[in-house]
Parts: structure tokens; sequence; C-alpha cells
């Protein structure tokens, strides 16, 4: 769907002599399907008020994307960098993947063996209840590749909380927030971070600060930035092994019984072992 | 809920004069076209794109009202009947076209009852859209006059309004507020107008029109623009329409023109000035437009 204005408007200096005579033209066509381009005093708007919105109603997913998309500022190059600095990552960015029910064979992931990242994720997946296709479209970042990065970014958002180990609950989402900025460096993370909590009860927030935050600051800070994985070339590798080469460890994710699907029992006895087991450096 | 977005690129410089458009152009090699915001789409097109606009904002629609004229609007709706003052020479049998939510209609209700305590004069709120009229109906349910004969709520066109149940010369006041910059065909609305109403009945049209002030024009063409667009996406998640909305805004017809497509409808109206033919309200961000049938 691309929806967009296009605005020229030519402005010319005094015609004196022609190397004088300057036309600036602000253009404002999409530079991609699904473009919205928008000028700061915009942007701000929109900050401020899908932050606001988001915090009354945080289920408008629409208006979390928007947020990242406006404050993401300086911190969608860096990633593009750090992208461009491994073979990995500049894979990932010629080839542009997607992850979707369509670009990814969910069949194909169940029929791996047990202990694979692959059949991990699936497992993961059936017992959170998520889809991968729920994803917002990137529309307000300018330059097409870092729009990608972002889309990137959000479509991997599972696999980091699968990575981790963790569940799809606020506090589970809010660890990965905390981790995610000790990793990328989003500013839409910190603000999660900052703001998710205040709809926590005391009980929970002891648990994610005591807990949670700790283990997300250390093993995101030391692990390798996760945007450059390319995880959909990994399927087959083992989880614990990925997870060792990644540098996460010990995550104290607690799953309850409530949350595990009746087909995934078996699995779920073998990822709570993985989880707590004794590798340590 | 998704309306069909493909658009041309257009040029707009700041100069450029805000255009006077006829709701319809034939060209001979097409079919008749008509403007959907600042889109040209097929005539037959557009009140099914209408009618999803319509259907996604209906919900949130008077919070989105309150939201972009941040109040105003009601203080637009409390001129417009009040100016009309309903009741003031008896019952009167009105009709409120593109009514939807009620806004008009309570009004005129709650005029007549407490200015001239009149509980006879009835309203009758038509809009092509089931979804305002539902939220039309579940609002009045809320006040003294549901369940009574002084409100009923119809599904009709206002282009085509059915000729059993909507009579010729049967109603004493026709209004239409903020609906009849959505229809496919402005003559063909005030054509129906014209008929329904008796001799000596009032045809009254409150819309937004074009504001000839140079510095308010450039800080409400600015605020169309960059705000409404973006409430739409933060209070609504749907920037689409409220694009359309403020697009659609640009291609009514000025106040003169306007004036004259009530006059070749058959109405009576004043002079072509401020306070003859029309009123502006807010240096013309919404206008009154009256005539008369004879």
């Amino acid at each position: 769907m691309s929806l967009y204005l296009s605005r020229t408007i030519p402005r010319f200096s005094s015609a004196g002599s022609t190397s004088y005579l300057k036309t600036r033209f602000i253009n404002t066509t999409p530079a991609y399907p699904g473009h919205i381009p928008l000028n700061s005093f915009e942007t701000a708007f929109l900050a401020v008020g899908s932050a606001v919105m988001s915090l009354l109603d945080p289920y408008r997913a629409d208006l979390i994307a928007a947020l990242g998309e406006t404050t993401a500022g300086p911190a969608l190059p860096r990633l593009r960098d750090i992208m461009l600095a491994t073979a990995e990552g500049r894979q990932i960015l010629k080839d542009r993947p997607r992850i979707n029910t369509r670009t990814v064979d969910m069949n194909a992931l169940s029929q791996l063996p047990e202990g694979t990242w692959g059949r991990t994720y699936k497992t993961w997946l059936e017992r959170t209840g998520v889809t991968p296709d729920s994803r917002e479209p990137v529309h307000y970042i300018d330059d097409p590749e870092l729009a990608y990065v972002m889309q990137r970014y959000r479509e991997c958002h599972d696999f980091y909380h699968c990575i981790c180990n963790f569940s799809v609950n606020v506090d589970s989402e809010l660890a990965i927030k905390y981790f995610e900025f000790a990793n990328l460096g989003l500013p839409l993370a910190a603000i999660s971070a900052i703001g998710g909590p205040l709809r926590l009860n005391a009980k929970k927030r002891s648990v994610l600060f005591s807990e949670y935050v700790p283990w997300a600051l250390k093993y995101g800070s030391t692990s390798q930035c996760l945007i450059s994985v390319y995880w959909e070339k990994r399927w087959e590798q083992d989880v614990e092994e990925l997870r060792r080469e990644l540098g996460i460890r010990d995550s104290p994710a607690k799953w309850s019984k409530k949350s595990m699907g009746t087909m995934a029992s078996a699995a779920v006895e073998n990822s709570a072992d993985l989880a707590s087991g004794p590798i340590h450096s | 809920m998704s309306l069909p977005t493909l658009r041309r690129s257009l040029a707009r410089n700041r100069n450029f004069a805000r255009c006077i458009s006829s709701s319809s152009s034939s060209d001979p090699q097409h079919s008749k076209t008509t403007s959907f915001g600042f889109q040209t789409i097929p005539e037959n097109a557009k009140e099914s794109m209408v009618k999803s606009v319509f259907d996604s904002v209906a919900s949130k629609y008077d919070l989105m009202n309150d939201a972009m004229s941040m109040g105003v609007h009601r203080l637009w709706k409390d001129q417009f009947v009040g100016d009309l003052k309903p009741g003031r020479r008896g019952p009167m049998k009105c009709i409120d076209v593109a009514g939807g939510t009620g806004d008009i209609a309570l009004r005129i209700l709650d005029f007549a009852r407490e200015k001239y305590a009149d509980r006879e004069t009835s309203v009758e709120v038509v809009d092509i859209n089931e979804q305002m009229l539902k939220e039309g109906y579940r609002r009045f349910k809320k006040t003294m006059y549901h369940n009574t004969p002084q409100i009923s709520f119809h599904e009709a066109n206002a282009q085509s309004l059915p000729k059993e149940k909507f009579r010729d010369n049967s109603y004493d006041l026709y209004t239409i507020a903020f609906g009849i910059r959505n229809v496919t065909s402005i003559p063909a609305v005030l054509d129906e107008a014209y008929r329904v109403l008796k001799p000596g009945a009032t045809f009254a049209c409150l819309e937004f029109n074009k504001v000839d002030h140079p510095l308010l024009g450039t800080l409400y063409d600015q605020y169309s623009f960059h705000i409404i667009p973006l409430l739409g996406t933060i209070l609504t998640g749907d920037r689409a329409s409220y694009q359309y909305l403020v697009e659609s805004i640009r291609k009514f017809p000025a106040q003169p023109n306007f004036a004259q497509m009530i006059r070749d409808a058959g109405f009576v109206t004043g002079k072509d000035i401020d306070g003859g033919a029309w009123t502006n309200l807010w240096g013309g961000v919404a206008c009154v437009h009256t005539g008369v049938k004879i």
C-alpha cells in the first residue's frame, strides 16, 4: 500500500548571474512502498503522541513501531555499520531476507531434530502463540537501507526472545528490551524499558529488577551484536552451540505451566534443562 | 478498511490557487470521473470508497472531531442550530442528512425543547452509512428522545432519497452538516433537498470551506496537512481516512460557487457576500450556507 504526498517547492534567488541561480527542491516522493515522509516537526509530534498513546494503550503495536522509527536517529546507521563489518551482516544487507510464514518454511522447521535452533524457534512459537506475520511495516525512515535495518530488527525481535529463552508476557518483554538496549542501542528499547515497568505491580517489578535486568544488561552488552546474525541460515545449528557462540547463557526466565502447549511438553522439559544447565565459563 | 491508495504525484506550489472544481468532469474518452481528496477516481467508485472511510472512522468519530478541532466543532454546530432557531414558529418536521452520529439532530431537539417547550418537533436522521447510524442510535439511547416519535434513523442515499419514505414537499427544515463534500454529485443532493422541502422551508448546510485570509489560511493548511493525518495515526491508527478528509475539504467549491449551486437547484439565497448567502465561521474554516424554497 503506498500512500504519499509529493511537493516540489522551487525557490529562486535573485537572478544575477547564472552561477547564483539555485533551485532548492523539497522532494517528498516516497523512497519505498509504504514510506511516509515526515518533516522534523511531524516526526517530533508523532514521537510524543505515540509515546503517550502507547503508554495508555499498550496493544497499539503500530504506535510502538512508529515511536521506534521516529526516535531511531543515529542508532540505525550505527547498526548498519555493525552489519557491514561482518561477512554475515553484509550478506543480510545484500539478500534483505524477510521473516514471515511465507518466507520461512514452518513445516520444515518442525521436522528438524530436537535441540536445533530451528526446532527451538518453532516450539517457542507454539508455546507463546505468536506469529511472525503481524509485524508492522516501516513507514517513517527515509533511507531505504536503514528502513530495512529497522524492519529486520522488528522481525528478529522474536528470535531474541527465543534465543534468550523468554516468553512474551510483560516482564519478559521488558527483560528483552533491556537486553536489546544493551546489545543494539536503540532508543525505543530504552524508552520501553523506562516506561514499561510503570505498568507492572510491585512484585513483578522486583523480580524484573533483581533477576532479569542484571542478566539482560550483562549478557546484552557482552554478547555479539544480534543484528548481524543470519538466523535463517542457522536453522540446523545446535541451539546451545549457537548460544555459546553468541555469548548468551544462564537465562533466568521462568515459564509458567500455563504457557506450555500440550504438543510441546517434551520439548519444554528439554529447554527447561538447557536454560538452567550448568554451562558456565 | 483499506482504501486503494495508489496516487499520481502532484506538484503543489505554495502560490497554487485553490482550484474551484466541479464535482465531476466528463471526458469524451473516459467515463465520468470525480475527486476523492486529491485523487481522481471513476464516479461510481467514490461511494464505496467514502463508505469504507466512514466505516473505519465511525467508532471514534466524535473523539476525532474533538481532537482535530480541539472541541471547536461543538461551537460551530451550536451556532449553526442556534441561527436556524428550530421550533420558533411551531413544531417542525426536520430532516438531517449525513447526520450519522446525531450531533445536529440532538441540538435541534434540545433547542426546540429548551427555548420553546416544543416536544412535537421531529428529526429524521438520514445517512448512507450504517455504522455511523448505529453510533447515532447508541448516543440517542442515552437521551430522553429514545423511543419517541421525535427521532428516527434511516439508511438512505442523499442523492436519491426513496420517494415513498421521503415525500415531496414534506419537511420544514433540511440540514446537512459536514456531509455534502463527501457525496459524488452535489447537484443531485441539492435537487433532492429541493424536492422534499415544503415551500417556504429552509435548506441549511454547514461545511468546511475556503479560508481567504492569508495568515489564517497558511496556519490552517499547515495544521491540516501536518497535524491531522498524524492525529489520525495516533488516535485511530488510520492515516489514510484523515488524509482523505483534509484533501476533500480543499476540493470543495468556494463559498460563492456553492451558493450558486444552491440557487441552481431552485433555492433563493441572500446576496453573494459573507452574511448573505453564507456565513463564515472562523474566517471560512467552517461556513453555513442557507437557502429558502419558494
